[in-house]
C-alpha cells in the first residue's frame, strides 16, 4: 500500500509493468523527456532508456497506428492521447484497424495496445478540451474501454489494461490526476477488466457510476438524508459488468446512473435499458439518467460546474424521485433554469 | 496448407520463373473473379489488380517471411505473391471457409501471418502508419526484420502517409513505403488530385531516400525493394518507393473505368508486366519459346480447379459471427 495522486498511480503502474515485460513501451507526445504533460509516465525515460519511451510527434493518426502495428507484431504498447478529442483525428486506427485486427485474421493477430487519454470537464479547459468521448468508442466491438476514478484503482487497472491481450482504451479524468489516494501495488493490486467496484452499500437505491461520477456519488449518498444507496463504479464501460447492477437493484429496486457525459448517446442508457429488459419486476421507480445537458461544456468557472452533475443534484434528483416515485425532471428542463 | 503457403513464398523468393508463374496465377485469378461476379457467385464488392502484378511479385520477391506487410484492399495480388494460395483468396471473396480468415472477411480482407501478412486494410492510407509500428516491433527487440506498407497513389494525399511516414523517418525505423502509382484514385486521375508528377519526390520532405521505379519491370521493382531493405536491416532508416504502374480493371467491381481517355489502356498494355517479362525469361534462355503459352495454359486451369474448389466449399456458419471479436 502506498500514498499517491492518480498521475503517479498511472505512472507506477506502467513502469511496473514495463518492469516485468520488455515487451511493454509506451510513447506520445511530450510523455518522454517532460514525463508527460500531466506527469503520468515520470521517470520512465529514465529508468527504460529512449527505446522503450518516446516523445512522438504532435501527430496521433501516425503514433496510434503505429501502437496498432507495433501491438499486432508483438509489443505492448501504451499510448497516451493527451486530451481525448485528439483522438479524433486517431479514431480509425482504434475502432477500425485495431478492434478488427483479430477478426480480420482469423484470429491469428492480437493488438494487445492501451490507449490512454485523459478526459473530461472541471478545469476551464473549454468545449474543446473537456469532453469524456466515450461514445465514440462505446458500440465498437473488439475494444474494451476503462475509465479511472481515482488512485485507488488506476494502478490496478492500468496494469490489468497493458495485460490485456485486446485493444484497450483507458480514459483518465484529468480533473482526479492530483487527487491522493491509498493505492495497493504490485501483482496485487491488478483489477480485473469487467468487473464493477461497489463502493458503498445502502438499501433504496442503486447509483451507477464510473469515473468522475463515482466521487460525486460517493458525496451524494454520503450526505443523504432519508436514504442510501449502493455506490458502484463500473470501472470498466465495455464490456459492464452487468451482474453487479442488476443483483443491487434486484435489492434496492430504484436505478440512478449518473454520467458526465451529455444525455444524449450516453452510455448510461444501455445500462437503463438492461435494467429496464431483465429487471423490469424489481423495479419500484423508474430507472433514471443524471446527466450534462446536449450542450458544449461551458468554459467559465460558475457555467463549468453547473454543467457537470454535482453531489447536491444528484442528491436532489434522487430524493425528488423517492419522493414521488417519478422520474424528476433535469435542471435544465425546469421553469426559470435558464435565466 | 500452411507448408504450402510457405513453400510458395520461398518459391518467388528464389526462382524468376516462379515470379513469372505466379504473375500469370495473380492475372488468371483476377480474371475469373471478374466472371464469378458475372454469374452471380460473389456477394458485395472486389477490387482487382489485373497490370500491377509486377509490383505485387516484385515486392515479394525482395523480402523473407518474417517481414511485415501492410497491403489494402487491393490485395489480392500482393497476398498470392506472398504466397496465399488461389483458393485462400477466392475463398475469402467468395466467403467460404477456405478463405485465407475462414470467409468472414469479404474480398478486401486477407491475412496470413505465417508469410508477414498482417490483416489488409480498407481505409485508404491506415497501413502506413501500422507499418511504421511494425518496424518498431522490429527496432525495440534488435531483430532485422523490415515492415513493409503497400499503398495505392490515392493513400500520398491522406494525412496517414505523411504521419507515418514522418514517424518513421524519425525514429530510423527499419520500413519501406510502397506507393503503387495506378494512376487512379477511385475514379479520378492522379494529376487531378495531386500536383506533383512524382510521389517519390515527397521523400525529401521527411530526408528520406525516395525513388520511382518503373513498376511493370518485376526485376527492376525486386532490385529496388531489395536496396531498401539492405538499408533498412542495416538500421539506416526507410525509403519511400514509388512503383508506376497501371491499372486495367476499374477502381471496383461496379467501375467500368469510362474516364479514361482513348488508348490509355493500349500504351501501357504495350508494356503489359507478364508479356514482357516473359519474353525476358525466353531471350534470357529460362524459358524455351512456346513455354510462356503453355505455363499460362496450365495455370488457368489450376486457377478454374481452384475455383471449382471454392464454388463447393461452405460458407462460415452463425458462430463465426462471435469468433475473434475480443480474445
Amino acid at each position: 500500500m502506498a500514498r499517491m495522486r492518480m498521475n503517479q498511480a498511472i505512472a507506477a503502474a506502467i513502469g511496473d509493468e514495463m518492469r516485468e515485460n520488455p515487451d511493454v513501451v509506451t510513447f506520445g507526445e511530450d510523455v518522454a523527456v517532460a514525463g508527460g504533460p500531466f506527469k503520468t509516465s515520470d521517470g520512465l525515460l529514465e529508468e527504460f532508456g529512449p527505446l522503450r519511451v518516446r516523445d512522438t510527434p504532435i501527430a496521433e493518426m501516425g503514433f496510434m497506428g503505429a501502437a496498432v502495428g507495433a501491438a499486432a507484431t508483438g509489443l505492448r504498447p501504451v499510448a497516451e492521447i493527451m486530451f481525448v478529442e485528439f483522438l479524433g483525428v486517431a479514431l480509425d486506427q482504434l475502432v477500425t484497424e485495431a478492434a478488427k485486427f483479430n477478426y480480420l485474421s482469423g484470429g491469428t493477430v492480437r493488438v494487445p495496445m492501451v490507449m490512454r487519454a485523459s478526459v473530461g470537464a472541471g478545469l476551464g479547459f473549454g468545449c474543446q478540451h473537456s469532453q469524456v468521448m466515450e461514445s465514440w468508442m462505446v458500440g465498437s466491438p473488439g475494444l474494451k474501454i476503462v475509465v479511472l476514478s481515482g488512485p485507488g484503482n488506476a494502478y490496478g487497472l492500468t496494469r490489468a489494461a497493458i495485460r490485456d491481450d485486446n485493444p484497450v482504451a483507458v480514459l483518465e479524468p484529468r480533473i482526479l490526476y492530483a487527487v491522493r489516494g491509498d493505492v495497493t501495488t504490485g501483482v496485487e493490486g491488478i483489477i480485473p477488466l469487467g468487473q464493477a467496484a461497489t463502493l458503498a452499500s445502502g438499501d433504496d437505491i442503486t447509483l451507477v457510476s464510473c469515473g468522475s461520477t463515482v466521487r460525486t456519488c460517493l458525496a451524494a449518498s454520503a450526505d443523504a438524508g432519508g436514504w442510501t444507496a449502493d455506490v458502484i463504479d463500473l470501472q470498466t464501460l465495455q464490456p459492464w459488468d452487468v451482474e453487479a447492477v442488476l443483483s443491487s437493484v434486484e435489492r434496492t429496486g430504484r436505478l440512478a446512473v449518473v454520467e458526465e457525459c451529455p444525455y444524449s448517446g450516453g452510455w448510461g442508457a444501455d445500462i437503463v435499458a438492461k435494467v429496464v429488459s431483465d429487471s423490469f419486476g424489481d423495479l419500484k421507480a423508474p430507472p433514471i439518467r443524471i446527466t450534462a445537458p446536449d450542450v458544449h461544456v461551458p468554459f467559465g468557472k460558475e457555467l463549468e460546474q453547473r454543467y457537470l452533475p454535482s453531489s447536491e443534484y444528484v442528491g436532489a434528483q434522487v430524493s425528488e424521485l423517492l419522493a414521488t416515485g417519478e422520474s424528476p425532471p433535469h435542471w435544465w428542463e425546469r421553469d426559470g433554469a435558464l435565466v | 496448407m500452411s507448408s504450402e503457403v510457405l513453400a510458395r513464398r520461398e518459391a518467388v523468393r528464389t526462382d524468376r520463373t516462379a515470379r513469372f508463374e505466379r504473375m500469370v496465377e495473380i492475372r488468371a485469378l483476377e480474371d475469373a473473379v471478374r466472371g464469378l461476379f458475372a454469374e452471380g457467385l460473389v456477394h458485395g464488392t472486389t477490387h482487382t489488380c489485373q497490370g500491377q502484378e509486377a509490383v505485387s511479385v516484385g515486392v515479394a520477391a525482395a523480402l523473407r517471411p518474417t517481414d511485415s506487410v501492410c497491403c489494402t484492399y487491393r490485395g489480392h495480388g500482393m497476398g498470392m505473391a506472398l504466397g496465399l494460395t488461389p483458393q485462400q483468396v477466392c475463398g475469402e471473396i467468395m466467403g467460404r471457409v477456405v478463405g485465407s480468415i475462414g470467409g468472414v472477411g469479404g474480398s478486401m480482407h486477407l491475412c496470413e501471418t505465417s508469410i508477414g501478412l498482417l490483416p489488409t486494410m480498407a481505409i485508404v492510407g491506415a497501413g502506413v502508419p501500422v507499418a511504421a509500428g511494425a518496424a518498431l516491433t522490429a527496432q525495440v527487440r534488435g531483430t532485422d526484420d523490415v515492415a513493409v506498407a503497400v499503398f495505392g497513389d490515392g493513400a500520398a494525399n491522406i494525412g496517414a502517409f505523411h504521419e507515418g511516414i514522418n514517424l518513421a523517418a524519425i525514429w530510423k525505423l527499419p520500413a519501406i513505403f510502397i506507393c503503387e502509382n495506378n494512376q487512379y484514385g477511385e475514379y479520378s486521375p492522379i494529376a487531378a488530385t495531386t500536383p506533383i508528377a512524382n510521389i517519390a519526390d515527397r521523400a525529401v520532405s521527411y530526408g528520406i531516400p525516395g525513388e520511382v521505379v518503373d513498376g511493370q519491370d518485376v526485376d527492376a521493382v525486386n532490385a529496388a525493394v531489395a536496396t531498401a531493405a539492405a538499408r533498412a536491416r542495416a538500421g539506416d532508416g526507410p525509403s519511400l518507393l514509388e512503383m508506376k504502374t497501371y491499372r486495367y480493371a476499374g477502381h471496383s467491381r461496379s467501375d467500368t473505368a469510362p474516364y479514361r481517355p482513348a488508348g490509355e489502356f493500349d500504351r501501357w498494355y504495350e508494356r503489359d508486366p507478364i508479356n514482357t517479362f516473359g519474353a525476358r525469361l525466353t531471350s534470357e534462355g529460362l524459358l524455351a519459346p512456346g513455354d510462356t503459352d503453355a505455363i499460362a495454359a496450365r495455370i488457368a486451369g489450376e486457377v478454374d480447379a481452384a475455383v471449382d474448389e471454392v464454388k463447393g466449399a461452405a460458407a462460415p456458419g452463425v458462430a463465426s459471427m462471435f469468433e475473434n471479436v475480443l480474445v
